[in-house]
């Protein structure tokens, strides 16, 4: 857990952001707190309160006083607007110059997509990571 | 009960030396030479209010360092200030600042001849900010006997009592001196998740000296590194950390991206190369590795440390 190169409160931010993509943290739904957080995962609870407090500030997380952090309405919504820009850029990029790299044809790579019977091949397991 | 404001400390240019040679000349006359140097011009500032990792090599000079703030020894020169932000004051022989102080040293400093619980009121008595609740939680949480001496206890289940004094006395200034001696993994744990949920229920001052590096790493805001006497370097764990990463994946691809960095370890098996690198990856370098198929991974606080102390190292 979180031993990337990026900062830890930077892993923090990308792990809940990924759970709030992947609906597995409902909008309005409470996330731990500073303390549980530290202690879960042991780590400095200010490291994760630097990584709340980015997230609060990106609006993915709000705070009601006194009671804690939430998922903010919208989150991933917008979320979501997001990651599907840098899906091109920085997924089907450097996906199809693989693919040039490779002499593979357009044609090859739309037929591929589209499969045979001009659906779309169901997403492999491995399609959602590097969120 | 309202919370002391945490302590900070600050060290300029100490320098402690232990123990006197002399030796008479031919002629009367006395010589006489320091034994060995523990501290040889050490500055650093401890923030008050953070969890810092002192870590250095055997003999670097950490313990006295720790034992200057405590009020156990003191600087042969230089100056050593210790306090709440802005009302730092000399530790030796000063009552308000050494009863806010809490030193475990890894000898303990108990009752060892009497009930742990003599030692338990012997510490209640000495620090006001003493928590018997916790105190009682933790031994149970630890299975440390009451009714025991301490010198009947094992090694493990001493350092757990002195775990528990360090986080029951709640001090603006808690120093732990490798506490974790002689506990088992579990223990370990067990004392690091304690330790993080009383701090972050009671924010204070913690200074903690480790080997087990990787163990704690993460549970640090601030590091500190001695060595040889000297402070190699005080900086956010953050900081630390944005020292060095590692590139893992094919050898031509990994020399590519690598150029133009000061390569500071490279390990190689078959066509699979992984170096560590000085310092952060900045965007291209992290586009042209996602592009080549190259991972790039942290480096361990603990591979720092090791290159950065290295007596062969290049960093000297």
């Amino acid at each position: 857990m979180f031993d990337g190169p990026e900062p830890i409160y930077v892993q923090i931010t990308q792990m809940i952001r990924a759970q709030v993509l992947a609906g597995e943290l409902a909008e309005e739904e409470q996330v731990m707190s500073t303390t549980q957080f530290a202690t879960t995962f042991r780590i400095n609870p200010a490291t994760a309160a630097k990584a709340f407090a980015g997230l609060v500030e990106e609006g993915v997380l709000y705070k009601r006083r006194g009671v804690g952090m939430f998922v903010a309405p919208g989150a991933r919504e917008r979320l979501l607007g997001e990651h599907r820009q840098r899906y091109f850029e920085e997924v089907l990029g450097p996906a199809l110059a693989q693919a040039d790299l490779l002499d593979i044809s357009t044609e090859d790579v739309v037929a591929y997509v589209l499969g045979n019977n001009g659906h779309r091949k169901p997403g492999s397991p491995d399609s959602s990571e590097e969120s | 009960m309202t919370t002391p404001a945490p302590f900070g400390a600050r060290l300029d240019d100490v320098v402690v030396h232990f123990g006197k040679r002399r030796t008479f000349n031919a002629d009367g006359t006395m010589l006489t030479a320091d034994a060995s140097t523990a501290l040889d011009g050490a500055s650093v500032t401890f923030r008050p209010g953070v969890i810092t990792g002192v870590l250095g090599r055997n003999g670097a000079g950490k313990t006295t360092m720790l034992s200057l703030l405590a009020a156990f020894t003191r600087p042969t020169s230089g100056t050593v200030v210790v306090g709440p932000e802005g009302h730092e004051e000399d530790p030796w022989e000063n009552p308000w600042i050494t009863s806010s102080t809490q030193l475990v040293r890894e000898s303990g400093d108990m009752l060892n001849d009497e009930k742990v619980s003599s030692t338990l009121k012997y510490y209640a008595d000495l620090r006001p900010g003493w928590d018997a609740t916790t105190a009682e939680r933790l031994l149970d949480v630890f299975e440390v006997d009451v009714r025991k001496k301490p010198a009947a206890l094992s090694r493990g289940k001493r350092s757990a009592l002195g775990a528990t004094i360090g986080l029951a006395s709640r001090a603006p200034l808690t120093i732990l001196d490798e506490v974790y001696l002689g506990m088992d993994a579990p223990t370990r744990y067990a004392f690091y998740d304690e330790l993080l949920a009383d701090y972050a229920e009671h924010p204070r001052t913690i200074l903690l000296s480790s080997h087990l590096v990787e163990e704690v790493e993460r549970i640090f805001e601030d590091v500190v590194v001695i060595d040889r006497g000297r402070v190699l370097l005080a900086e956010s764990a953050e900081e630390m950390q944005a020292r060095g990463f590692s590139l893992t994946g094919p050898a031509a691809a990994v020399d590519r991206i690598a150029n133009g960095r000061r390569v500071l370890h490279r390990q190689q098996l078959g066509g699979t190369v992984q170096v560590t690198l000085e310092g952060a990856p900045d965007d291209d370098e992290r586009a042209a590795a996602r592009d080549a198929g190259v991972e790039v991974g942290a480096v361990p606080v603990q591979d720092l440390f090791v290159r950065l102390t290295d007596p062969k190292g290049a960093s000297r």
